[in-house]
């Protein structure tokens, strides 16, 4: 992992004796609210609906067992003792006083850790595939450049004012985890025709009220060249991209009212001029951050043991659960374990400090103490002995944190939605809820195979529902909250964006609704057809006559 | 950052307090209270209006941020917010806050 240099250290640091300073300034008056709600935002820090919300960010996804422990401490010390990972891997306390977020942000610079990068218009915590050094179909880390983009673009002096916000996804394998054409920047790891890695470059994706897939706009750049043409990005955005209008101030605004060959051509324009400046990365440089990701120490380890053989042949949930949740890992002998944040009735992505706290523990004890937030809201536990599956298997299941539902009905992509967000139109934890409470028999829900659910509470789309492969979107009918279906939404390298199948449904209406949709897949669905490939084979049609059909 | 969108109807005022954040309510004498039964209620717009400048003041006073009305009803002695949004600021999630530890699985 990457450990900060003493410039990282000092900085963080400092800008925590800043805040600190900032707030005495607002308790004591010399600071309006309007001067200081940017200082509070520029530090992680928003008002929701009942308490100040803290963001922090985990750069990449990545965490140590050092950070998961303060992060449970802080849950317990100055919250109610949960958490919230979010769908930009990073983690949200819901009841924080604002008198106690100097000392929060205190403890959090002593394990490496701050709320910087988790608002305002700024370039946004770094996010990356979250099997980043382990996945068996890797062909590079994308730790590597995603730290290499965080040093360059934390307090950016040229990009601390942009339009609108800017976030940047990394890839480093041929099986999108990152959701990389949903976002500002989308870096994906290839290799050319003559076997040099280099990145495509994807441009103007997201989603929100204008949801756009990014356009290529090049196909191979050298990785020397990384920064140099991300900052003639960001410059072509901070030169042209709308401050006017907020709703017009992202740049697929820009992408898509330019078009993608001639934002290329100002892109490359600009490229040009610096390609071949300062911010080339040298050998050197990759080098001395690509040290902090040398793989672990690994122990060999048997693929096998005749305890593990026992427990897949006479436990049935066992046997789901290494389908679902663990993943193949590069290393023989290994295993790359998905903690699900999604169990029966929960609330996606919340932890308590105590599961924190019991997770930190076991990634110690099995797992080289290294830990991964999901953009779906779970963790990853990437560095498992194959021999230990079954006692982490065991403790997982008494924590309730070993659901065998990865990328299956029940694996909800949630916002807080208005139960917590002062920007929510409707409630969204609830129905995630709810729909798993309707699909607790594990053994159906493997029978309906992969479908992502993905719920947002507003348009903003936090819950990222235009693709789902069900999205639902909470709106507010006259004070009243409805749900809007989309169908066919895709995150991946074929990335789609739902479409509306109908008029909006009432809240006692959706989850049956759900229910119905997977109906209609299940009937329709061919030989290893997932729903959404059952979806682009059938179109829409089918699905619409049996929601709608008079009862 | 003060909003007003509708001075009509029985009306109460709500905002956050400036230290901690927690939802407050203004009282008929001027103190903020946490409980929603504690709210001073308006019934017209001359109401309305007075009770938000005592929570504008409030607010350049440093007692709490963005004070604003919203629509109540106040039968049988209990003050219940309209929308679903100022329900779920009053009495808090809707949703369960934490889940057991040791759940057998």
């Amino acid at each position: 992992m990457y450990a900060y240099d003493e410039y990282d250290q000092t900085f963080v640091e400092e800008r925590v004796a800043q805040f600190r300073d900032q707030v005495r300034r607002r308790l004591s008056g010399e600071l309006s609210e309007t001067e200081f709600k940017p200082l509070r935002l520029t530090n992680g820090l928003y008002l929701q609906l009942h308490a100040y919300m803290l963001r922090v960010a985990i750069p990449y996804g990545t965490l140590s067992t050092r950070q998961l422990r303060r992060l449970g401490h802080i849950a317990r010390k100055y919250d109610r003792g949960f958490g919230h990972f979010t769908t930009r891997q990073n983690i949200q306390f819901h009841w924080i006083k604002l008198e106690q977020t100097p000392d929060i942000l205190a403890e959090l610079a002593e394990v490496q850790m701050h709320g910087l990068q988790t608002s305002g218009n700024c370039i946004r915590n770094v996010t990356a595939d979250q099997w980043a050094g382990v996945a068996a179909d890797e062909i590079e880390d994308p730790r590597i450049w995603s730290e290499i983009i965080r040093q360059w673009s934390t307090l950016h002096p040229e990009f601390t004012f942009l339009p609108r916000k800017f976030k940047i996804a990394v890839t480093g394998s041929p099986n999108d985890r990152a959701a990389v054409k949903v976002h500002d920047i989308g870096l994906r790891m290839h290799k050319n025709d003559k076997g040099e890695i280099g990145f495509e470059v994807m441009v103007g994706g997201g989603l929100g009220r204008t949801p756009i897939i990014a356009k290529t706009i090049r196909d191979f750049l050298p990785k020397q060249h990384l920064l140099s043409y991300l900052e003639a990005i960001l410059r072509v955005y901070n030169q042209f991209g709308r401050r006017d209008n907020i709703y017009k101030a992202r740049i697929k605004i820009l992408v898509h009212e330019l078009g993608a060959a001639r934002m290329a051509e100002l892109v490359e324009a600009e490229w040009q001029q610096i390609k071949d400046g300062p911010l080339a990365l040298s050998p050197d440089t990759v080098a001395r951050i690509a040290a902090h990701f040398a793989p672990p120490a690994y122990a060999d380890s048997p693929t096998f043991t005749p305890e593990f053989d026992a427990l897949r042949l006479e436990n049935a949930e066992f046997r789901r659960w290494l389908k679902a949740n663990v993943a193949a890992h590069k290393r023989p002998g290994h295993a790359i374990v998905t903690v699900s944040l999604k169990p029966e009735g929960g609330v996606p992505g919340d932890m308590t400090a105590d599961q924190m706290d019991a997770v930190a523990d076991l990634a110690d004890l099995h797992g080289m103490g290294e830990v991964r937030v999901t953009h779906s809201q779970n963790l990853v536990l990437p560095h498992i002995r194959r021999a230990d599956l079954p006692a982490l298997w065991r403790r997982l299941s008494e924590l309730n944190l070993a659901t065998s539902n990865i990328n299956l009905v029940t694996d909800i992509i949630a916002c807080p939605g208005l139960d917590y967000c002062a920007l929510a139109n409707a409630r969204s934890i609830p129905v995630a809820q709810r729909i798993t409470e309707k699909f607790n028999d594990l053994a159906r829900v493997h029978d309906i195979g992969e479908l992502k659910i993905k719920i947002s509470g507003c348009i903003n789309a936090c819950g990222h529902h235009h693709v789902g492969h069900i999205g639902i979107l909470g709106v507010d009918k006259n004070g009243e909250e409805f749900y809007q279906v989309t169908l066919g939404g895709s995150e991946e390298l074929s990335a789609s964006l739902g479409a509306i199948i109908g008029p909006a449904l009432p809240a006692d209406r959706i989850v049956d609704a759900v229910g119905n949709l997977v109906d209609t897949y299940v009937a329709l669905r061919q030989d290893g057809e997932r729903f959404l490939d059952t979806y682009r084979r059938v179109g829409i049609a089918p699905f619409k006559e049996r929601l709608y059909a008079p009862a | 950052m003060i909003k007003s969108k509708n001075l009509e109807g029985t009306q109460a005022v709500t905002a956050n307090r400036l230290r901690d954040g927690a939802v407050v309510f203004l009282t008929a004498t001027g103190t903020w209270s946490r409980h929603i039964n504690d709210s001073a209620i308006a019934r017209t717009a001359d109401e309305a209006a007075a009770l938000l400048a005592i929570g504008t003041q409030a607010a350049a006073d440093r007692v709490v941020v963005e004070p604003y009305l919203f629509e109540v009803t106040a039968e049988g002695g209990a003050i219940q917010p309209v929308s679903t949004r100022e329900r779920i600021r009053a009495f808090g999630p809707s949703v369960e806050e934490q889940r057991p530890l040791e759940t057998a699985s």
